[in-house]
């Protein structure tokens, strides 16, 4: 019989402070009481790092992803350190990595401020919000009163917006601290943030490299330990890809489960706010903040929130196979031609470790997967046409000098947006055209439809699906500039989940050669409608048992030294 | 919120196609198009009757030609907030001072329709016995223009909420009269755009945002009407419809209720339409009227000449001052407004509770409300009157309620009720009368109490000052004959009117009293009063005391 989940964020306390940068070992111990009697899995035969040990990290020892968040409120609570003394950590962290990775746009004056405002609420012994100190970078297109919120779009320079997007209302009142506004590709529409009207964000793991894209400069931020946690938002795998890339946990939640209310919107129907975190549990943590039923968006689901974090039994608990059971089903088409080697490899041994802990593995085929891509192509240009015809230099917004109607529109869009946006714009723009609308939108939808229920057929045998969250690892910077279509076809393996609307998590799962270090690869995991929960339980199981998980960038490796 | 537009702009708007024509309106208001039918009063109505009729006079001769007419109505609906955010919406207000960033269409945000708009579409799909589609949808319709903050509007396209329905309009007895019922092609939900504010040098033009996000519904009827008058009924239907069922003001002067309206011509017994213009900036019935007539009337000159190629797909501005229509832009095939399925809201499904409820909660509805005037026996003349507006139309069936005659209280309504309404601007729902004081008084006069004139007198007090019938009556007796009556109950009263009665009354008493004449005769005036009192106590109290007073008077002068 398996032991009762943890009930509350505080008895979580106690399994997860292994932060090595600020918690001695002596001062965790007594934390960590039943550490002798605590199980451990090795997967002898088969490792989830990359064969190579050229590229494998140096540190040899396992090291499970702790709750940087619990952390936090540890110390806190405990007076050990005050929120100053950890916005302080982050901001200097942050000021000397921002000039190899810039993962900002804007970084908050009011940091420090805020954080003594923490330190005075912990004085007063009054409660504490689950986040309370905790330093959060969103991403830019998601709306912040009174910070820039651009959408990485030049057309909405110095654009500051009259509200808080509920999301980050939600944040701050579980007692976060927004650090800024993190890059990204102009209103999502990009897989490596070459695409911001402002900068390009660099791979932490190798600054040659790219993030991974749209919420790359979220992903690279976390993987920096620019910020604790981050917001981001996905269309067709804008958490999950740059989680990959950057080797952090990167989550997608069910469409609807998050409020959009905020989010500057790329494609209505598709658009979902998800999470970074360093580990599963401060990605649970935060969808529990931010999750939810908002009346400022009618897509937003009624479905009842449970407590994710909750679900997150330590380690300690852990039986030796606590997945028995599980039925995991590998989507072959994701695991074939055109997929690196590497990142297969990387997957198949995840799948085995899977296995170690008692989950069964069926190859599961989803015969519709590959007209996801077009799918997704003609619906999200189709609804970008649209949402981003309100950027017309009339209310708010970069609005050209001139003096005639045509020009004010035709000019302020031409100066303002960038040229992936503009195709996009007009891609959308042909296929919503009268005479084209059923061979391209018409069809998609019905398209959609198929992949909706294939994915439920799979889902009705499976508790799960995994597949690889990228075809590649990071690639270089300016490597498919000029190579649209590879762009695009690397989000293969996302898109389908968001046409189908599901929640997917994604968890670092190996290294591929490449950098200083080698690269991360990320392990998706697709669950049904609504299995947050369920999706968070595994990932949580899997990233506390995978052997030598250590996914700390050599940017930051090197910081620590 | 004040958006300069240079030089340039205007010209260049008309580039732009739009749903509605608000735009081109005329700002300026001029009390000479107020809509006639919506004030309810007769003279008003005759007035604008009036006006038509020489213009019907000049019409040519359509011979062998008939006209084809639809329109595409917008009403505006008077719900507490806009259909997608909680902003008000008052009439007037200072320009960009009920916005908000969801109906400014700031970045991130997001429509969440107000379910008012639902119960309002369902009330009208109603009442035009229209069906209902359980589930519709919105979609979005795309265009640029500087009112419409997203760059789209909120409209339903496909599956509109009520589709194929009907409505019936009585022709006015002055053209002719006549019932007709014509079709409606569908209704649905949208949301109104802003408001351009062009200088009056054209240089520049600001952006009122007041009005974005406005719930409207959109009627589009069948091309089923032939004539300006028909067509000119059936948007004042819509008008009284949408009043009836408290879903609009309906008021064409404040854009309450546009009317675009689509002419075309063909020779009769042809079955392909002819080439249609849609006619706008219309701001009463009697101007929609006339710019139809004037319309049909330019396209079947052009038919007859052998110019009918001369007839383009276009938009035409009707000129009051010109009493003509005026290309306004000429449509270059066909605008692709890009509809799609709005992401942002869910399905509106419609439960047949819900739908049920609404219906049982429907008002009696204009047509009904005629018909069963016209069984009561009153005149079509007085039926349309009385149906036109449902203030008037609850007032008379407040007093019928009571008892009054339905001839004599229509009587009442339509003449001195109606003139003193519109000498004191006033609507009847602001008067001091009551229709059962009414009823009171036709009662009165009915069962002889009171003369028709008395009660005409007591009438415009009602009106004025308020009080009741019979405390009206006293009063006058009181103050005139209080010199030697006592005070009684009015229901002693039987006034005595008939002249020949009190002069034989007046008669008797002088020629019993030769001295006190001999006197007044010769100057002691003051003992009119003494003559008064002995007549009154002669009629024991019954004679009508102007009556009375204007015979004595005449008498004591010996003029007779």
């Amino acid at each position: 019989m398996p032991p009762p989940p943890v009930r509350s964020p505080s008895s979580l306390l106690l399994c997860h402070c292994r932060l090595p940068f600020h918690i001695s070992p002596q001062t965790r111990l007594p934390l960590s009481h039943n550490s002798s009697v605590r199980r451990r899995f090795h997967c002898s035969a088969v490792s989830a790092l990359s064969s190579d040990p050229q590229i494998a990290p140096t540190d040899l020892t396992t090291t499970p992803p702790s709750s940087h968040i619990l952390s936090i409120r540890e110390s806190l609570l405990s007076r050990r350190r005050t929120a100053a003394d950890v916005a302080g950590e982050y901001l200097d962290r942050l000021r000397r990595t921002e000039p190899h990775i810039r993962s900002f746009l804007h970084v908050s004056e009011t940091t420090m401020r805020e954080a003594e405002e923490v330190d005075r609420l912990v004085a007063s012994g009054k409660d504490l919000g689950p986040l309370a100190g905790v330093l959060v970078g969103v991403k830019d297109n998601i709306c912040t009163a009174g910070m820039p919120s651009t959408g990485g779009s030049r057309i909405l320079e110095g654009y500051r917006p009259p509200f808080d997007a509920t999301a980050v209302r939600k944040l701050k009142e579980a007692g976060a601290i927004i650090i800024g506004k993190t890059n990204m590709d102009e209103f999502g529409m990009g897989s490596t943030t070459e695409g911001s009207g402002f900068q390009v964000t660099a791979n932490p793991w190798d600054i040659s490299r790219v993030p991974g894209g749209s919420s790359g400069g979220s992903a690279s931020a976390v993987s920096a330990k620019q910020c604790v946690v981050s917001l981001g938002s996905d269309t067709g795998g804008s958490v999950r890809q740059p989680a990959s890339f950057c080797g952090v946990v990167g989550l997608k939640p069910t469409y609807g489960r998050v409020s959009r209310f905020g989010l500057m919107a790329y494609a209505s129907s598709l658009d979902v706010i998800g999470c970074f975190g360093a580990s599963v549990i401060d990605s649970a943590i935060v969808l529990n903040v931010v999750s939810g039923h908002d009346r400022f968006d009618s897509t937003s689901s009624t479905h009842e929130v449970p407590d994710y974090a909750s679900f997150l039994m330590s380690t300690d608990h852990f039986e030796s196979t606590p997945l028995k059971g599980l039925k995991v089903g590998m989507i072959r088409e994701t695991i074939g031609d055109g997929v690196d080697v590497g990142v297969i490899s990387s997957i198949k041994a995840a799948a085995l470790h899977l296995e170690e802990l008692g989950a069964t593995i069926t190859e599961v085929s989803l015969p519709s997967f590959s007209l996801g891509l077009p799918a997704y192509y003609v619906l999200a240009s189709s609804e970008a046409s649209s949402n981003l015809s309100r950027y017309d230099g009339v209310r708010y917004g970069n609005r050209a000098t001139v003096d005639e109607l045509n020009s004010l529109y035709g000019d302020s869009r031409a100066d303002g947006l960038g040229p992936e946006v503009k195709m996009r714009i007009l891609m959308g723009t042909y296929a919503l055209s009268a005479g084209y609308y059923d061979a391209y939108y018409k069809r998609a939808q019905q398209v959609r439809t198929l992949i909706r229920k294939s994915f439920k057929d799979a889902l009705e045998k499976m508790d799960i699906l995994v597949s690889p969250a990228v075809p590649s690892p990071a690639y270089k910077i300016g490597e498919k500039v000029n190579d649209p279509l590879a762009m695009y076809a690397g989000d293969i393996m996302t898109v389908n989940v968001n046409l189908a609307g599901l929640p997917a998590l994604v968890v670092p799962c190996g290294f591929v050669e490449g950098g200083s270090a080698g690269l991360p690869v990320g392990l998706q995991m697709i669950g049904s409608s609504f299995s947050e929960e369920k999706l968070l339980r595994i990932g949580h199981i899997f990233e506390q048992t995978l052997p030598n998980y250590r996914f700390v960038p050599p940017l930051l490796f090197l910081e620590l030294v | 919120m004040a958006l300069i537009f240079h030089r340039g702009i205007i010209a260049n708007s008309q580039f732009f196609s739009r749903s509605s024509g608000v735009l081109f309106r005329r700002l300026r208001a001029s009390r000479s198009c107020t809509s006639a039918r919506g004030e309810g009063t007769a003279n008003t109505l005759k007035e604008e009757l009036i006006q038509v009729a020489p213009k019907r006079a000049l019409e040519p001769n359509t011979h062998g030609f008939e006209a084809i007419i639809g329109i595409e109505t917008h009403v505006q609906l008077f719900t507490l907030t806009k259909a997608f955010c909680s902003c008000p919406y008052v009439y007037g207000s200072r320009p960009n001072t009920t916005i908000c960033p969801v109906c400014m269409g700031h970045p991130g945000t997001l429509p969440v329709l107000n379910s008012k708009v639902v119960e309002f579409a369902v009330k009208l799909g109603l009442a035009l016995n229209c069906g209902l589609s359980m589930t519709s949808k919105f979609d979005r319709k795309h265009y640029f223009y500087p009112d419409l903050p997203k760059g789209y509007q909120i409209s339903q396209f496909d599956i509109p909420i009520a589709t194929k329905g009907f409505i019936d309009v009585d022709l006015p007895v002055e053209f002719g009269g006549g019932h007709r019922r014509f079709g409606i092609t569908r209704v649905h939900m949208e949301e109104d755009a802003g408001k351009l504010l062009h200088s009056e040098t054209g240089s520049y033009s600001q952006v009122d945002l007041n009005r974005a996000g406005v719930p409207l519904l959109e009627i589009v009827s069948e091309p089923d009407m032939r004539s300006g008058i028909e067509a000119a009924e059936y948007a004042a239907e819509i008008q009284r419809l949408v009043r009836f069922l408290g879903i609009s003001n309906g008021n064409m002067q404040e854009g309450s209720l546009r009317c675009d309206v689509n002419v075309s011509v063909r020779p009769i017994g042809q079955s392909k339409f002819g080439t249609k213009v849609e006619i706008k900036n219309m701001n009463s019935f009697s101007a929609m009227n006339r710019a139809i007539d004037y319309e049909i009337s330019r396209q079947v000159l052009l038919h007859s000449q052998g110019q009918s190629d001369q007839i383009f797909q276009e938009t035409r501005l009707w000129e009051e001052g010109a009493q003509k229509t005026f290309t306004m832009r000429k449509k270059e095939g066909l605008a692709d407004y890009r509809y799609f399925p709005e992401p942002d809201l869910p399905e509106v499904v419609l439960t047949k509770e819900f739908v049920d409820k609404l219906c049982q909660g429907l008002p009696e509805l204009p047509e009904a409300k005629r018909r069963r005037y016209e069984k009561m026996g009153l005149t079509m003349q007085d039926v349309l009157f009385l149906a036109n507006d449902n203030h008037v139309a609850e007032f008379f069936d407040a007093s019928l309620e009571n008892g009054a005659d339905p001839k004599l209280a229509a009587n009442w309504i339509m003449g001195d009720i109606s003139a003193f309404l519109k000498n004191e601007r006033l609507s009847i729902t602001e008067i001091k009368l009551t229709p059962f004081e009414l009823s009171e008084l036709i009662a009165s006069i009915k069962n002889g109490t009171i003369s028709g004139k008395i009660g005409k007198e007591i009438l415009f007090e009602l009106l004025a000052k308020g009080g009741t019938v019979q405390s009206l009556i006293e009063e006058k007796d009181l103050v005139q004959a209080s010199l030697i009556f006592p005070v009684r109950k009015a229901s002693e009263f039987i006034i005595i009117v008939d002249p020949a009665a009190i002069e034989a009354l007046v008669d008797k008493v002088l020629a019993a009293n030769p001295k006190q004449l001999e006197q007044y005769r010769a100057g002691k005036t003051r003992l009119q009063g003494f003559f008064a009192g002995q007549v009154m106590k002669e009629s024991k109290g019954k004679a009508n005391p102007l009556v009375l007073n204007q015979i004595l008077g005449v008498k004591l002068k010996g003029e007779s």
